[in-house]
């Protein structure tokens, strides 16, 4: 089981200046790599220079023939915060991230990435051709080459330690998962967007999984966005939750939302202890989840 | 003088269209664009027969429409039409159209069986030459997107939050398949194309654990293939593209059987060996 004190040890894939493509100040060179594995969003957001806002969308709506899917959209993607789309199946929600990468054309409305934000991102699923053979180191060299080392820290800290020789279609769906999200931190985001990401794991892998992409924001200070629909897990792990259906019926943190008619008249009234049970506190116990 | 010999020269030709075919040939099998590949390679009746009505380059002629036809197809591909049903018709509606144009440009008797079927004995010095540059250009092509066509053939949406554009990466392969079919033309005729691009890239799925490594394999099978095609045709009297094609598939014929006949020895084996110490397979 992988806990914190082993995860300070490891080596960290990002480079700071990337991002701004300056040179590292003083104070970044100085600065000893192990005390930065705690490092809070704040000081990651000085490292980057970077704004707050890496990614939003104003007045977002999508059309797919003359069918509106989305309409009026507005959210944005915080350094360091962990943003939860939730939603009933046919909400949109998958259009809405799917926008946000640029693989749907919004119909109006704006989407506003910062200039040298890197996305990492997770599909809900990934239908293989089984005329492709891929191994799984090759998949996470695509499309950058990464180091082979880089490879396999990132396949360990995803909970898929040696696996670089396997096929991908071999894969289990909970390992596929893991796959996909080391392959998306090889590449090193700013923002991380999660599809129904757990999706294909049992109960304990999807809590486990959600602990991970915690763990992960709070060492590397990047972005996450998050679409699901398995609420006490996501609402426990969200800063902020935007709840869509079509367009967005509530939105602050997770206890506003659950409040909210409008999310109970959709998912019905959580029980308050289901929340309380599974909600994040800012100090975690090392190794004791 | 060298290349006097029109063995020589076949051979050449042939080698170098079944080099340009196998990562194309890769992609096709992998995007599942078999069809479309028939349906730019039958377009090309009419690119034969613009050029003899224009009386310019056959070559010129087969790559404008096959061009035209690749991003036609491409283009309709986005707009939810049944695909296989669509290119079905385009395919087989291009070459009805292209070989009843060919019927009234022919006050030159042509001989359509060599556009069909292809001419590899008739290549001459130039057509090496159009063919070598052709698959040099394809090779650059592939090489210089390799990752991109990869990423976005695995998933559009990944490519797209690498900051690839999936719609370009297909344009590129669009161009390098029109690119491919013109330069083929000679070589294995309109017919065949397809086949020559698909099978050795299905024969050489099992050898391969990597992308590149099903690209390398399927370009050796596409020149022993061709090859050895070649010299059956030259020794039985058979026309040489078919001899190409029927090489190619009865390698992957081979290529089928023998991974059939390995899963079944190795689970013989595995029996073996659990009948011999029943604790070695337990979890």
């Amino acid at each position: 089981m992988p806990n914190d004190a082993m995860a300070r040890d490891r080596p960290r894939y990002r480079t700071y200046a990337r991002t701004t493509g300056k040179a590292p100040t003083a104070n970044e060179t100085a600065e000893n790599p192990k005390e930065n594995m705690g490092g809070t969003p704040t000081s990651l957001q000085e490292r980057h220079e970077a704004p707050y806002d890496l990614l939003s969308a104003r007045g977002l709506t999508v059309t797919f023939g003359g069918e509106t899917v989305l309409a009026d959209i507005d959210l944005t993607v915080r350094l360091g915060r962990i943003l939860t789309v939730i939603g009933p199946n046919g909400s949109g929600k998958s259009t809405l991230l799917r926008s946000l990468i640029g693989a749907v054309r919004p119909s109006a409305g704006a989407i506003r990435r910062h200039p040298g934000v890197r996305l990492g991102y997770v599909p809900q699923r990934l239908q293989l051709d089984p005329t492709l053979p891929i191994t799984v180191a090759r998949f996470l060299s695509l499309p950058r080459s990464v180091p082979r080392q880089a490879a396999s820290q990132a396949l360990a800290d995803a909970g898929v330690a040696n696996l670089e020789a396997r096929q991908l279609a071999t894969l289990s769906g909970g390992q596929f998962q893991r796959v996909l999200l080391a392959r998306a931190l090889l590449n090193d985001p700013d923002v991380l967007l999660l599809d129904e990401a757990a999706q294909g794991l049992d109960h304990q892998g999807a809590a486990a999984f959600y602990q991970r992409i915690e763990q992960i924001r709070r060492e590397r200070g990047c972005a996450i966005l998050m679409v699901s629909h398995e609420l006490h897990v996501v609402m426990a792990t969200a800063d902020d939750v935007v709840c869509v259906n079509g367009r967005i019926c509530c939105s602050g943190s997770p206890e506003q939302v659950a409040s909210e008619p409008a999310y109970q008249a959709l998912f019905g009234s959580a029980p308050a202890g289901a929340l309380a049970l599974y909600h994040h506190s800012p100090h975690p116990p090392d190794g004791s989840a | 003088m060298l290349l006097d010999d029109f063995m020589l020269r076949a051979t050449l030709a042939a080698v170098g269209v079944a080099i340009a075919a196998a990562p194309l040939g890769c992609f096709v099998v992998w995007r599942r664009m078999a069809f479309f590949g028939d349906a730019t390679a039958h377009a090309a009746v009419l690119g034969v027969a613009l050029a003899l009505a224009l009386s310019i380059s056959i070559f010129v002629g087969v790559l404008t429409v096959a061009l035209i036809m690749a991003m036609m197809v491409s283009l309709l591909s986005g707009r939810g039409y049944a695909m296989d049903t669509l290119l079905g018709v385009l395919s087989h509606a291009a070459l009805a159209f292209g070989l009843v144009a060919v019927s009234f440009v022919s006050d030159v008797r042509i001989d359509l069986m060599a556009y069909l079927f292809g001419d590899v004995l008739a290549v001459q010095r130039v057509d090496l030459l159009v063919i070598w540059t052709g698959t040099a250009v394809v090779l650059s092509a592939m090489a210089w997107r390799w990752s991109a066509l990869l990423t976005a053939t695995l998933n559009p949406d990944l490519a797209c939050a690498a900051g690839i554009d999936p719609q370009r990466e297909q344009t590129l392969l669009t161009i390098a398949l029109a690119l491919v079919v013109a330069v083929a033309i000679k070589v294995v005729g309109v017919l065949l194309i397809a086949a020559m691009l698909i099978i050795p890239a299905a024969a050489a799925r099992p050898f391969a654990s990597t992308p590149e490594r099903m690209v390398l394999v399927a370009a050796a099978i596409g020149a022993i293939a061709t090859v050895s095609g070649l010299h059956l045709s030259y020794a039985l009297d058979t026309p040489p593209s078919p001899s190409m094609v029927s090489v190619a598939a009865g390698l992957f014929g081979i290529s089928s059987v023998s991974v059939a006949m390995g899963r079944w020895l190795r689970r013989q084996l595995g029996n073996v060996l659990q009948g011999h110490d029943s604790t070695e397979r337990l979890p």
